[in-house]
């Protein structure tokens, strides 16, 4: 058991009084954010990042993932007290949690989406355990092909399980690869598609991309429609926890479900939000009272939470073990490995044992403490929420700017931070898919040079992606996500259309 | 093309929206193609060159800004669906201008000075807020991360006349 006297060894490195409390401060920043429109994880933590170059990694990723958790968590307060999710993920929160706060059993939704998040990110953080380092030593034998593969297959799937027009998917995503290109080759030195600009040498950085994505995006959305919140009470107190744990063990099945599609669905990018409808629908088909779903059943909170969570902590799976994110979240906080000088990929951990193993014991406390914040802090979060947006929005477009400004002391990521919020703005209005073009914004240095060096490899020849079965296989898989779209609607011709089946 | 139809749906249809967005994709694919060409996009003496791999990137966005372009064209007549309404055009403008202006602002003379004024006059104008309270939030913020950044974690952000005033 070489992975528990690790995780020990992870839990006296996080045990200390300075981590214990950055991993409160970080849930409960990250529980605000989580609430706050404009700011979702992804930005969330991108914008704090900046902050925590100057504490020691391991302390800073402690910090950066209790934001994570703590935004997770977040998601579901806005979801069933105001019927608008903070996050994408907690869409499917909303069809049964808010019927339940109508009718007066907030407190209850509330219990039990903490506690089924909690249980989600466990059974995850479980997984991540004892199949990461097996993950890690596996990759070690990778060579360029086989990481190429890799990240191909990462994009691909985006196409494969996106709901979007796939040109749609792949126009976003190439975008994100020719701004990662822009800026000086590493490998030639030569300036690409700076058009004489100097500003552009050192490229566009994700970090200013995501706030204005997400950020500036998301306020101009919110702006449209107006927002006047209109949210119900919460009151929690230990009566109402105590009576919910008793009701949730009879929903073991749903639980057990939900964990095993959100840890699938995390670890395939794609991530959190598909994860969570799944898990719904698949629950409201085989549940034995499926037919008053959307009515206020606690089995309709449980089964998205579990899997949102779920899903949220696997995505950091292959980004610590091969380097390649599967959430724009897990992407930033990729970023941040990078600028604290740290490698993400199978070497990390056994370069990195402190780190990795401080991360996982972090994961385990982190989703304890935030269960903790939030289930006593609940009446404080709404209250946030609350406040007027006439006050919210220029504060988060004021916190976004310094954000921006911070990545690189640079005034020129200010005004890229407004041009990235109208195209966040048009793209989701149009259904162009933000995470792909992010990742691929993150990913597309890595991407490319480790295509150069297959090439470099087989002296360009293409079929070096299926030389051996490792690669081939994976190849493999990355096309058939590719095309999937195409085979799926060349399928559907040939078989007759049942009726009212859901394209 | 789409005013024709103004008069029954008021705004811009998502389709128009639409074209335009793939022709401005399908232009930034050709650009990105057309500077790795110039750069070289092939086989060199010792390798790939340095447009090899964007030279295809900046060619798949092509065929995706085409394909898209396309797709909106064959739904041109059918698809009525508004992208934005005038009142719902007007509030977003309620927002992104006056950031834009704060952007200016945080150019011009800081981001302290900009950032008060800014969520002052928002909380003014666009909530109807009082004159105190809108202040007292405005200097509040602007205040509290003077001090995280300026005092607490020494990470300067950009300061005009008045932080010169004070000695930063």
């Amino acid at each position: 058991m070489e992975e528990l006297n690790a995780l020990f060894h992870g839990f006296s490195v996080v045990l200390t009084p300075y981590n214990l409390m950055l991993m409160f401060v970080g849930i409960t920043l990250g529980v605000i954010i989580g609430v706050l429109p404009g700011l979702g994880g992804a930005n969330g933590v991108a914008i704090l990042l900046p902050l925590t170059f100057t504490m020691s990694p391991t302390s800073a990723i402690i910090m950066l993932s209790c934001i994570y958790w703590g935004a997770l968590f977040g998601g579901a307060i806005t979801s069933i007290l105001f019927n608008i999710p903070g996050e994408p993920w907690s869409v499917a929160t909303t069809f049964d949690g808010y019927p339940m706060a109508q009718q007066g059993r907030a407190g209850e939704a509330l219990t039990a989406a903490f506690t089924s998040s909690f249980v989600g990110a466990l059974v995850a953080v479980l997984m991540f355990t004892f199949l990461a380092p097996l993950v890690a030593k596996f990759a070690l034998q990778f060579g360029p092909p086989e990481f190429f593969s890799v990240y191909l297959l990462t994009f691909c799937s985006f196409v494969g399980t996106g709901k979007g027009n796939p040109f749609k998917i792949v126009a976003a995503m190439m975008l994100g690869f020719a701004m990662a290109a822009v800026g000086i080759d590493i490998i030639t030195g030569q300036l690409r598609l700076t058009f004489g600009m100097t500003e552009l040498l050192s490229g566009f950085h994700f970090l200013v991309a995501v706030i204005g994505l997400f950020g500036i995006g998301e306020i101009l959305l919110s702006m449209e429609e107006g927002l006047s919140f209109s949210g119900h009470s919460a009151k929690i107190n230990p009566k109402i926890v105590l009576d919910t744990w008793k009701e949730l063990p009879r929903y073991w099945a749903t639980s057990i479900r939900s964990c095993i599609i959100g840890c699938w669905m995390g670890i395939i990018p794609g991530g959190a939000t598909p994860a969570s409808f799944m898990s719904y629908g698949v629950a409201r088909k085989v549940s034995a009272n499926g037919a008053k779903f959307g009515t206020g059943q606690i089995e309709g909170v449980v089964a998205p939470e579990t899997a949102a969570h779920a899903a949220g902590t696997s995505a950091l799976l292959p980004m610590i073990t091969l380097g390649i994110p599967g959430s724009p979240t897990a992407a930033v906080l990729l970023g941040g490995l990078l600028i604290w000088g740290l490698q993400p990929g199978p070497l990390l951990f056994v370069e990195q044992k402190d780190f990795v193993w401080g991360l996982i014991a972090s994961m385990y406390l982190g989703n304890i403490a935030g269960l903790i914040v939030v289930l006593t802090m609940v009446p404080l979060f709404a209250a946030i929420l609350r406040v007027p947006f006439p006050i919210i929005a220029p504060v988060i477009v004021v916190i976004c700017a310094i954000g921006a400004f911070t990545v690189k002391n640079n005034m020129l990521d200010v005004w890229l931070m407004i041009v990235f919020g109208v195209v966040g703005y048009v793209f989701k209005k149009l259904d162009y898919p933000l995470a792909p073009m992010v990742l691929a914004l993150v990913l597309g240095d890595s991407a490319e040079s480790s295509f150069r060096q297959s090439m470099l490899i087989s002296q360009g020849d293409l079929s070096v992606f299926f030389s051996n079965w490792l690669v081939g296989v994976i190849t493999g898989l990355a096309l058939f996500a590719l095309f999937w779209p195409l085979l799926s609607a060349v399928l559907g011709r040939f078989r007759p259309p049942r009726p009212g089946a859901a394209t | 093309m789409s005013q024709k139809h103004d008069s029954t749906n008021a705004g811009v249809r998502v389709v128009t929206v639409d074209l335009a967005v793939a022709a401005l994709i399908f232009m930034m694919g050709a650009l990105v193609a057309w500077d790795s060409h110039r750069l070289g996009a092939s086989w060199g003496s010792d390798g790939p060159e340095s447009g090899y791999f964007p030279f295809y990137i900046g060619a798949i966005t092509c065929i995706c800004g085409a394909a898209v372009f396309v797709q909106a064209l064959l739904r041109m007549g059918a698809d009525r669906s508004v992208f934005v309404t005038p009142g719902q055009l007007k509030q977003v403008l309620v927002i992104l201008l006056p950031s834009t202006a704060y952007v200016l602002g945080v150019q011009l003379i800081g981001i302290y000075v900009s950032s008060a004024v800014f969520i002052a006059l928002f909380m003014r104008g666009a909530g109807r807020y009082t004159w105190f309270r809108s202040a007292a939030v405005g200097l509040g913020v602007s205040i509290s991360s003077f001090v995280m950044f300026e005092i607490w974690f020494k990470i300067p952000l950009p300061k005009g006349p008045l932080e010169n005033l004070i000695g930063y």
